[in-house]
């Protein structure tokens, strides 16, 4: 099995603390031992790697940057790191971990009663149960703002309506964390599996994120008692506030699929060899996409360290977030094309694993605001004009 | 059951190695550092040990300040303590000496169990277990590649060579150098690294211990093997040619 030694042109690991390389060292082999064996196979079947969730929860992936009820506590960076790990692995992967420590974890801790936290964290901290986030619908993407799910109380209860789409893990989820407009505005609930009226299906025939479980919902006149609204889950602001934690790690997870992209090429073409018997290696026009993609990994683990630390000290705001998610997934996705190209006709076959990460980059591309949304996001701090309408 | 395991912190596999200023030793620049490999395995049996047994795990480790990174990692894994000596260069001390300095350390733990890996990734001389032992006035059994606690003491296997083992039951305190592969090793889990933080490294040094660097068998020299090619044309006609090449590959290659 390949032991990945790290992507590290300017000494950055001496950015990093003791306990943050311990982290890393951690999820590098998770990744290595776990993932890398697998991720062909379940990219190809479609179907998530067996045990993975319980895997993670073990070793303490799931919500590891919150406190208590069992959660790691770690800082920003270690829990960067670890995503970046999870998704040189797979950017399936590294959603299944977003999705439940940012996306259900992170809202019921900040959000929830502590009744909620008990039931709920400790659970989807080990593995044991899977949640689901779900905003998106059919007809309101890039503009939650205007969802047409509705909640409306009756006595004891809320009653749900509606649908959302693309939901990651949504078939799978024990636990729903789903945002609906109530007569007071935009408000989270936690809507259980089994839930009469609450209904998931698997959407079939997606060319990325093959790794991962993407569903819709349905709410038929689903009855969830008051004690499932999370009291805090206020408005779309708080929806958002989920988003910048996911956000946050994407912009670290996808520097992985480009280090994984970037060191396939550079091992490769230093071996394969054409005219004269001189490695690829040797060309100027194969050195220069290198050199391209080494220097804006670089840069990327900076931005990401920067906004990790900044993150720590309170002080990450949801535009700088903007601009590391937007940054990092678009060099990302350069670097799966362009190593892509360098293999070749064999850089099309899933043996390697430029097409994989690029397939699901677009997807990351996508979700969590789209490349455009955050550049109006970033355009709007810098103007002081919103430009989304 | 106190078990004390000694750990050694060693250039990771496949890094690219370069002979320092010195001419004795690599140069740690860009280097990145981990556990010699049977270590891991000696740490993960001691931890399989407490986990069936009760007791307690420390482990002891010899070398520069950047060993806590190391030893952190041990602590993660769930050991209980640490013992650093506390020493910039290991390569000034031979096998004996350094293991007069583990010695010191651990006669004042009276400890039940001793282990170490079989051999160092670094320099193999594969001596440092054994002639702690002797120091130690311990039982030894090398090459371990499975432990049971006995009424008496502890069976071991041993391996030996050809695909053939040994048996033998040593009374405790007992050393044992472990061999590689003797278990599955765990994960340091991130709950593990928090927890790490707050456990006890002690320090030591070589004076406080009483040891002082040296030792009869110094290492002189390091140097990447040298790579010569050298062609030699057989002459006279095949049977000729096949008869002679037989011999060089019996007598001067020993290849067969
Ligand atoms: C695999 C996968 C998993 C997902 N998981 C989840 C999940 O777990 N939970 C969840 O709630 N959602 C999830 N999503 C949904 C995702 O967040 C949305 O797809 C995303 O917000 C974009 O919405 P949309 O697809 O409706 O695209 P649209 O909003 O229709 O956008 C289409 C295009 O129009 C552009 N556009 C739209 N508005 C503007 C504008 N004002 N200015 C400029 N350009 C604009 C967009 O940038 C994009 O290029 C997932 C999506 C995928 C693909």
């Amino acid at each position: 099995m390949a032991t990945f030694r790290g992507v590290d042109y300017m000494h950055l690991d001496s950015l990093l603390s003791e306990q943050e390389l311990l982290v890393r060292q951690t999820a590098r082999r998770f990744v290595d031992e776990q993932i890398q064996p697998v991720i062909r196979d379940s990219f190809r079947d479609g179907k998530p790697p067996a045990g993975l969730a319980r895997q993670m929860g073990e070793l303490g992936f799931l919500g590891a940057n919150l406190d208590g009820y069992g959660c790691a506590g770690m800082s920003s960076v270690e829990y960067g790191l670890v995503m970046l790990e999870l998704e040189r692995g797979d950017s399936g992967v590294r959603s299944f971990a977003s999705v439940q420590g940012a996306l259900v974890m992170y809202p019921i801790h900040a959000y929830g009663t502590e009744e909620q936290r008990q039931n709920w964290l400790p659970r989807l901290q080990s593995g044991e149960a899977v949640g689901c986030f779900g905003l998106t619908e059919p007809g309101f993407g890039s503009n939650p703002a205007g969802m047409t799910t509705t909640a409306r109380r009756d006595g004891g209860h809320w009653v749900l309506n509606g649908e959302k789409t693309w939901i990651t893990n949504g078939s799978v989820a024990d636990v729903a964390v789903v945002w609906a407009r109530t007569e007071q505005g935009i408000h989270g609930f936690l809507v259980e599996r089994c839930t009469p009226g609450f209904s998931a299906s698997e959407l079939h025939g997606k060319l990325s994120m093959r790794a991962s479980v993407t569903s819709s919902l349905a709410f038929s006149d689903c009855r969830i008692p008051s004690a499932n609204q999370l009291p805090a889950a206020k408005g779309l602001k708080a929806a958002l506030g989920c988003l910048t934690q996911a956000r946050f790690g994407i912009g670290w997870g996808v520097i992985g699929a480009a280090m994984d992209c970037y060191e396939s090429a550079r091992q490769y073409t230093t071996i394969r060899k054409q005219f004269d018997d001189k490695p690829i290696a040797a060309h100027q026009l194969v050195q220069e996409k290198l050199a391209w993609m080494i220097t804006e990994i670089t840069k990327a683990q900076l931005l990401a360290l920067h906004c990790g630390r900044l993150k720590d000290q309170g002080k990450l705001e949801p535009a700088h977030v903007s601009m590391l998610k937007r940054n990092n997934v678009a060099m990302a996705l350069e670097c799966a094309r362009l190593s892509r190209d360098l293999l070749g006709a064999n850089g099309i076959m899933d043996e390697y694993p430029m097409m994989r990460h690029m397939c699901n980059l677009e997807t990351v591309k996508t979700y969590e605001g789209t490349d455009h949304i955050h550049a109006l996001v970033i355009g709007e701090k810098v103007t002081g004009i919103a430009a989304y309408k | 059951m106190k078990v004390i395991v000694a750990i050694k912190q060693v250039p990771s596999r496949d890094s690219r190695l370069r002979v320092d200023g010195s001419g004795r030793w690599i140069d740690p620049t860009d280097l990145t550092a981990e556990i010699n490999e049977p270590d891991a395995y000696a740490l993960e049996e001691a931890l399989q040990w407490k986990e069936k047994h009760g007791g307690e795990v420390v482990v002891l480790c010899a070398g520069p300040a950047g060993a806590t990174q190391t030893i952190r990692d041990a602590l993660a894994k769930g050991a209980d303590r640490a013992l650093h000596i506390e020493e910039e260069n290991l390569t000034a001390y031979d096998s004996l000496r350094l293991a007069e300095l583990l010695a010191a350390a651990i006669r004042a733990e009276q400890p039940d169990l001793v282990l170490t890996g079989l051999q160092s990734d670094d320099l193999g001389y594969g001596q440092t277990g054994v002639i702690l032992a002797e120091l130690l006035g311990m039982p030894h059994g090398t090459i371990i590649m499975q432990t049971e606690k006995t009424a008496a003491g502890i069976r071991v296997k041993r391996e030996l060579e050809d695909g053939w083992f040994q048996f033998v039951e040593l009374p405790l305190p007992a050393l044992l150098t472990i061999q590689s592969g003797i278990n599955k090793l765990r994960y340091s889990t991130l709950m593990g690294i928090k927890k790490a933080k707050s456990k006890e490294i002690k320090a030591l040094t070589p004076a406080a211990l009483g040891v002082t660097p040296g030792g009869a068998a110094p290492l002189e020299k390091l140097y990447a093997p040298q790579r010569g090619k050298q062609s030699r044309l057989i002459e006279g006609d095949a049977r000729k040619q096949a008869a002679e090449l037989v011999e060089i590959l019996k007598h001067e290659v020993r290849a067969i």
